[in-house]
């Protein structure tokens, strides 16, 4: 372990951003954590505090503070409502990158960010021998949304109802694509995301059939790499800046106008966090260049192509989660809604507890189960309360958490990504 | 350090996860909103029924600790900043409204409950539970009855204490005290009740509290008046009060603040304009409409050089959102924000905005001004960052110097946010030593061991 000396003048970096917090407490109407525990080190104030506390050596105990720093969903309601503009998100993400500097992570954790997240073939190998495994160890929990639970008593599943791995991945299926602009004229990069790509190749499919409907021309790169979230959001700075190369790398062998991706965490982390987080100054330049060009699948649909809406005497009701990355990262609120209206099948039905986040906030979901799993059990009920028969949203990550849990509370609902519904109306 | 003993007895009383004793734990409850010293306590608990909430208090007395009842934290004069080494207990947990009674228009609370929160229940049902701090979104009721909280609607609908109608609270003995009552009228012995607010943790613990509701108005209007002399704005509040119109809300921001404003939320403000007020009236369909025209009429008497009215309830909130970043802009400005609250008589605010002009030169500092001209609460608001050394001993003087200042002008120390640890030394300056001496005898004999929130309000002798 390092010289907590250098701790301290690590943290001292944050000190201009940490003063920015007038321990208004404001943030408390925001937190999804804090409303389920109350406690001050669950909500940003008290993991700010908890920061200069360290920084100012009146606290000396960093593993501590790198706990209670775990348990934030990254959400960035917090930051998004802070009366004095905290970068929260900002602060957060640089001071878990010193803690696990400092600390070190688990060895076991360390090895497949460094070794598996960095090589996709390897990774995509891997995982599709895990996908023709996990019927064995697995067994169907609801039908319709297509969950299963774990077969035998499994601690890392705990009582997840999850979305199996998709037997045929979308890049077994689509490996690669390069196709001219049609009629509008555009090209656009697409980048699926690991969850679409793993997990629902449809949402994946469904993207390019509306490109190709559209007549949008697509370049998509074989062996993708992550966008990097997981990894800097575990403090994992070197391994994030070596996705994101590899990315760069990838996406500048053509040219292409807009960046496309169907994960608002995707398009929130590229268009956010590279060009402010990825360490090669000399390249910084290319990541700036990629966050300026890259867009929501519903943004570009709306924004850029402009597509009708056709009328319908009677449509569906849809219940709609705003993913966080998409509310309060981009502001981007309106587009999913005009797209799902946009082919006259459905229209949005609001959550009568309102926006809020859904609980899985990633590795936070892993690393504490039990808090995301009433933060979104609540979120199913408030979906079961539109009376909708199909839940949307436009994040893959927050897809798997909505299907956990409307299966869990016995809710029936199906869910489905914003572009999956849009196709089907094609 | 708490003693293993005493954290088995708090913990067989809230349950395990209910007990905090590490450092970071304790860390996060060694401050609140208001820019002082950080101090830590030994043991943080949370319980989750009243019961417990009242073994908390007894157990605290037996063993004479020092107890500070903490509810969000967000009190601007150091009132939830722990005793060194004493007991934070927090009623985040204990957050249910117990009952909402539409017939006889009053509620009854837990001492947790959030007051937006609180209040959009009691809008659900067309009553209106009027005091809105401006941290209701995250304030507990308890926080409020402790600290008599204000808010924007306070000069036609008054303050907290005025909805207070009992409260129900643990003694240091952890005996449940049970003062004031459901009905309109109620003079039964002492006003316990009225004890209680205000105290700021320092006579009794809040188990639960009986609230006043009123009905919601049928109607509102809102506008924004914007003039080019902040003596002028003056002259039209006193003129508007001396016209017998009481607004729901009449609101005052200061040349600085409406700037910075502006440049946050580029929202069209008059950036040369030297004073805005923001006024809403409400009541009766034609009342409203009668009020909102003599408004209009009165401004533009005194020299408003526009007033605009809102037309729907978008132009309304569009009004609001002003008034709401004020605090937000000018926190943004400094990494240090100040935010007092003087309060003179009404008539005495141009006296005292020119005042807080030649203390900002003196001092050299950045003060922006906003705040409930209608009532007189000013909030004076100083930027600065607290790193600078120099600059944050002219802070301290300044605060000094603006609160000898409201005391000159007929004002007082004080009109929401409490005395705490932070007033605490001017006290004597506004209501003298005997009535310290009064209040001093008082707590002893209520509070033998003085265990509740010692060193508030009454400064640290007795501590
Ligand atoms: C951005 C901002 C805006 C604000 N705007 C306003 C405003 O417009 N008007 C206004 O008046 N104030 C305002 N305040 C100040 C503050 O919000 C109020 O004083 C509020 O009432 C505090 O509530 P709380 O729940 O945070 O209480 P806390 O800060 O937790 O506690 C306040 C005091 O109450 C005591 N207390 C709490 N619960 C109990 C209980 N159950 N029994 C006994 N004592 C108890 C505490 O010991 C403490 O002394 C503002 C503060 C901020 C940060
Ligand atoms: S809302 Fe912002 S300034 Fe206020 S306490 Fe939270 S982080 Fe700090
Ligand atoms: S990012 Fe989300 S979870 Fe984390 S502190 Fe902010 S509001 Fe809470
Ligand atoms: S945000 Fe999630 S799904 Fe999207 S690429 Fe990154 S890790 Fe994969």
């Amino acid at each position: 372990m390092a010289d907590i000396k250098k701790l301290v003048s690590m943290l001292k970096e944050l000190d201009d951003l940490l003063t920015g917090c007038m321990r208004c407490g404001m943030c408390q109407a925001q937190c999804p954590v804090f409303a389920q525990t109350g406690k001050e080190t669950d909500v940003t104030r008290g993991k700010l505090a908890l920061l200069s506390g360290l920084s100012d050596e009146i606290l000396k105990d960093p593993e501590a503070v790198n706990e209670k720093l775990q348990r934030c969903l990254l959400c960035g309601t917090c930051e998004a409502n802070c009366p004095s503009g905290v970068k929260v998100t900002d602060i957060f993400l640089r001071a878990r990158a010193i803690l696990s500097g400092y600390l070190g992570l688990p060895p076991s954790q360390r090895l497949v960010f460094r070794r598996l997240l960095t090589n996709p073939k390897l990774m995509n190998n891997l995982l599709s021998l895990g996908a023709s495994l996990q019927g064995l160890f697995t067994k169907e929990a609801d039908g319709v949304i297509g969950t299963s639970c774990a077969r035998f008593n499994a601690p890392l599943i705990a009582d997840r109802h999850f979305k199996k791995l998709a037997s045929k991945p979308l890049h077994s299926v689509t490996p690669k694509k390069d196709t001219p602009p049609g009629k509008s004229g555009l090209r656009v990069a697409f980048f699926p995301g690991c969850v679409t790509d793993k997990v629902f190749p449809q949402v994946g499919q469904a993207v390019l059939k509306i490109l190709e409907h559209h007549q949008v021309g697509v370049f998509m790169p074989p062996n993708q790499s992550c966008c990097g979230i997981p990894a800097l959001s575990s403090g994992e700075t070197e391994v994030f800046d070596k996705l994101v190369r590899q990315n760069l790398d990838l996406f500048a062998t053509s040219k292409w106008d807009y960046l496309l991706t169907p994960c608002a965490t995707c398009t929130a982390t590229i268009a956010e966090l590279w060009p402010k987080y990825y360490g090669d100054k000399m390249d910084g330049i290319r990541a700036a260049n990629i966050a300026d060009k890259v867009m929501d699948v519903s943004q570009f649909l709306h924004d850029v192509l402009k597509i009708p809406t056709k009328e319908s005497a009677s449509p569906a009701k849809v219940a709609y989660h705003d993913p966080c990355h998409l509310r309060n990262t981009l502001k981007i609120t309106t587009q999913p809604r005009q797209v799902l209206a946009a082919g006259g099948k459905y229209t949005t039905a609001e959550l009568p507890s309102g926006p809020s986040c859904c609980g899985s906030g990633g590795s936070f979901n892993l690393k504490h189960y039990k808090l995301s799993d009433v933060i979104g059990r609540k979120k199913a009920e408030s979906i079961a309360a539109t009376g909708a028969g199909v839940a949307a949203t436009s994040c893959p990550a927050c897809m798997l958490q909505l299907a956990d849990m409307l299966s869990k509370t016995g809710h029936s609902i199906p869910v489905k990504h914003v572009v999956e519904l849009y196709a089907e109306t094609l | 350090m708490i003693r293993d003993a005493l954290k088995n007895e708090f913990q067989k009383i809230v349950g395990k996860d209910n007990v905090m004793t590490e450092a970071a734990e304790l860390h996060a409850y060694s401050y609140d909103s208001a820019v002082l010293d950080q101090t830590q306590p030994a043991v943080v608990v949370r319980p989750e029924n009243s019961e417990s909430l009242g073994k908390v208090v007894k157990l605290c007395n037996e063993n004479g600790l020092k107890l500070t009842v903490r509810g969000a934290g967000t009190n601007l004069s150091g009132g939830t900043i722990p005793h060194p080494g004493g007991v934070v207990c927090l009623t985040t947990a204990l957050d249910k409204v117990l009952e909402i009674n539409e017939e006889d228009l009053y509620a009854v609370v837990q001492p947790g409950v959030v007051t937006a929160k609180f209040a959009a229940q009691v809008a659900a049902k067309g009553l209106l539970y009027p005091p809105d701090p401006g941290s209701q979104a995250v304030s507990t009721l308890g926080g409020n009855v402790a600290e008599n909280a204000g808010g924007l609607r306070a000069l036609k609908y008054g303050v907290t204490k005025d909805y207070v109608m009992g409260v129900d609270f643990f003694d240091v003995n952890g005996e449940l005290i049970r003062s004031g009552g459901k009905t309109v009228k109620c003079v039964t012995g002492y006003n316990l009740a009225g004890l209680m607010i205000a105290s700021e943790g320092t006579l009794g613990v809040f188990e639960n509290i009986t609230l006043k509701l009123v009905p919601f108005p049928a109607a509102y209007k809102a506008m924004m008046a914007v003039f080019p002399d902040m003596m002028d704005a003056s002259r039209a509040v006193a003129a508007i009060i001396a016209n017998k119109i009481v607004p729901a809300t009449l609101e005052f921001m200061d040349n600085f603040t409406i700037r910075t404003i502006e440049n946050f939320r580029k929202a069209g403000l008059p950036v040369d304009a030297a004073a805005m007020l923001l006024i809403e009236v409400d009541g009766h369909q034609g009342q409203v409409e009668d009020d909102a025209a003599k408004v209009e009429a009165i401004c533009k008497e005194n020299k408003a050089t526009s007033v605009r009215v809102a037309k729907d309830d978008a132009e309304r909130n569009a009004v609001w959102q002003a008034r709401r970043d004020a605090l937000p802009a000018l926190a943004r400005v400094k990494p240090t924000t100040v935010l007092e609250d003087a309060t003179v008589p009404r008539s005495k605010i141009p006296a005292m905005m020119q005042a807080l002009d030649k203390i900002a030169k003196k001092y050299d500092l950045i003060i922006g001004t906003f705040g409930h001209a209608g009532d007189g609460n000013l909030h004076p608001t100083i930027l600065t960052d607290k790193r600078d050394q120099k600059e944050w001993h002219r802070v301290e003087a300044a605060v000094d110097a603006i609160f000898d200042e409201a005391l000159a002008l007929g004002g007082t120390l004080s009109g929401e946010h409490g005395i705490g640890i932070a007033k605490a030394k001017y006290l004597k300056n506004e209501y003298g030593v005997g009535a310290i001496n009064y209040s001093r005898r008082m707590k002893s004999v209520l509070d033998p061991n003085n265990i509740l929130n010692p060193g508030k309000i009454l400064g640290p002798l007795l501590a």
